[in-house]
């Protein structure tokens, strides 16, 4: 694979995606609520409920920034599904693919610019989050909780997991001719990892830093494997003549 | 049959000073750019291209006629690259189709309009051009001039900031014709290039066609259009799956049945065909008083056609000859009519 082709057929796609003002407020939407509303609820739970104890705080606050994952796993869908079933739509692939750069090299400029906007806007919503929080809740806890181990693994699986999402949204697309339908059954992969949430909010475990770090490991060996999965379907002959 | 003189060395591509070199040297020589043998594609029972053989020379404009469903498109894909083969031989310039280290340098030195022009309507045309020269590899000066130069010729420069979504549909064609040039490639493949384009714009886009092939580019052209091949084009090859027939449209047009006469008469009567026909000619009714007779030699069938009528008590106003046109030809080859 060859960095520069990647990059440039990602910057072209980053130019585009800056001009679709769909894209960027799907964006940066859940960002902005994880990172500033939810601090906002604590703070506003924090003030009317005086006798919100440390241990309850500490519990909303891990579990709010699981939804940085969440939201890895959602938002790429929308870029990833615009830039696969876009071009195809747009007809725009066949002369990419007519030019000396290899499937490799398109797939992974696909990937960075489907990846590149949601990281950033999550990684800034996560600071947000952390200065907000830790401003809110100092004087309940008594320290500063950010940063830790905890945020430290959540944010080490952004990335993962928006990869994750991005090969899946690979494969959709080479059976989908319709950017919304790519990106609602995209936005699908969540549910296995909303149900590992829910059963660690009802108690059946809890995500500490150590199942936070197995259930990153799961995502790089997920990762691993559907990039050898979207890489043999993301073929210029498979792209022209199987891709329905 | 391959030149000898025509080995690229990737690297050197890179560097679009000497691609302009290539290019002169290329320009004095001539040879044989596209060839192909047995060239063969299959979609599962389907065969798409059957064994299909020809040679496209340097420099020439050659048309690939053929009815929708032809397989024209996959032979393009083909030659260019995009799909693999089932079975057969093909080669552009010296390098060959199924060998993967070729195929980049292939892809280097052709350049391609689909049917589809695939442009990125968000992006200005500059910026669209500006991608694709960035994927050649040109440096960032060349890539301005090239942009520019291309933009001007093409009449667009002074909307080169606009987003291609505001352009006319001949706008965007004349766009994609300007980025499957810019990194400036010996080859052009052309798939229906003036398809869906008003009159004016696929004027342009065919004189502009014509100011390619005077630069020495070879240009594979797909058509169904055929007063167009039967201008532009040096050679045609006619398909449908298989090969039909392949030539220049004038041998096209001699090949189907030599030559014929129309004869207009003062008042055409069924003694006067049956004369005609009798006379050993085959005849066509035109119209209400002229008839079409098939000739192998003007000097003798004439005046044999004139008695003919006179005799018959008919009365020639006029003879002219007439020729068979490209689709003539095409009709005949293809639908059999």
């Amino acid at each position: 694979m060859n960095l520069q082709n990647a990059w440039t057929i990602a910057r072209k796609d980053l130019k585009i995606y800056i001009k679709k003002s769909t894209i960027m407020y799907s964006t940066i939407a859940l960002p902005l609520i994880v990172g500033v509303v939810f601090p906002l609820i604590i703070n506003y739970a924090r003030l009317r409920h005086s006798n919100l104890s440390a241990g309850v705080a500490v519990n909303l606050l891990n579990a709010f920034s699981i939804w940085f994952i969440i939201g890895a796993l959602v938002i790429p869908t929308a870029i990833a599904s615009y830039t696969l079933v876009g071009e195809k739509v747009q007809k725009s692939l066949e002369p990419l693919l007519a030019t000396p750069v290899s499937d490799g090299d398109i797939l992974l400029g696909k990937i960075l610019s489907a990846l590149i906007i949601p990281v950033a806007a999550l990684y800034a919503g996560a600071v947000a989050y952390m200065v907000l929080m830790d401003s809110f809740t100092h004087s309940l806890l008594g320290y500063f909780y950010y940063p830790n181990w905890n945020i430290g693994v959540i944010l080490l699986s952004v990335p993962l997991a928006s990869l994750l999402s991005v090969e899946i949204s690979v494969l959709i697309s080479s059976r989908i001719n319709d950017v919304r339908s790519a990106q609602q059954l995209g936005s699908l992969v969540v549910i296995p990892f909303f149900g590992i949430y829910l059963l660690a909010e009802i108690g059946f475990f809890s995500l500490n830093t150590s199942n936070l770090a197995i259930i990153a490991g799961a995502l790089g060996a997920l990762d691993v494997i559907m990039f050898y999965i979207a890489r043999a379907t993301f073929q210029r002959e498979e792209i022209l003549t199987g891709w329905k | 049959m391959m030149r000898a003189h025509f080995s690229i060395n990737v690297t050197v591509y890179s560097n679009v000073y000497y691609l302009y070199g290539a290019n002169a040297a290329y320009l004095e020589k001539k040879g044989v750019m596209i060839e192909t043998e047995n060239l063969t594609k299959k979609f599962g029972d389907i065969t798409a291209v059957d064994s299909i053989t020809l040679s496209v020379n340097e420099g020439e404009v050659f048309g690939f006629l053929g009815p929708n469903g032809a397989g024209k498109t996959t032979f393009v894909r083909m030659v260019s690259c995009l799909i693999s083969r089932t079975s057969g031989k093909a080669r552009i310039g010296d390098f060959e189709i199924g060998n993967s280290a070729d195929e980049e340098r292939i892809r280097r030195i052709i350049g391609i309009l689909p049917e589809n022009v695939g442009l990125y309507e968000e992006l200005s045309a500059y910026d669209n051009l500006d991608f694709y020269g960035r994927l050649y590899r040109l440096g960032e000066q060349i890539r301005r001039e090239q942009i520019e130069r291309f933009l001007k010729m093409l009449g667009l420069w002074e909307r080169r900031n606009a987003p291609v979504a505001t352009y006319s549909k001949g706008m965007k064609q004349k766009l994609a014709i300007a980025r499957a040039l810019v990194h400036e490639p010996r080859v052009l493949f052309l798939d229906e290039p003036t398809s869906n384009l008003d009159p004016e714009a696929a004027k342009t886009v065919r004189d502009f066609i014509l100011d390619l092939k005077s630069e020495g580019r070879t240009i594979f052209m797909n058509t169904h259009m055929l007063d167009e091949a039967e201008r532009i084009c040096d050679r045609v090859a006619i398909v449908k799956t298989k090969l039909i027939a392949v030539g220049s449209p004038q041998e096209l047009r001699q090949s189907l049945s030599g030559r014929r006469v129309r004869v207009q008469v003062h008042q055409l009567s069924e003694p006067i065909i049956a004369a005609v026909k009798d006379a050993g000619y085959k005849v066509e009714i035109e119209g209400q008083n002229a008839m079409v007779v098939s000739v192998n030699d003007f000097a003798h069938d004439n005046p044999a056609i004139l008695k003919a009528v006179q005799d018959a008590g008919g009365s020639v106003e006029f003879m002219t000859e007439t020729s068979f046109s490209l689709e003539d030809v095409y009709m005949k080859l293809v639908r059999g009519e």
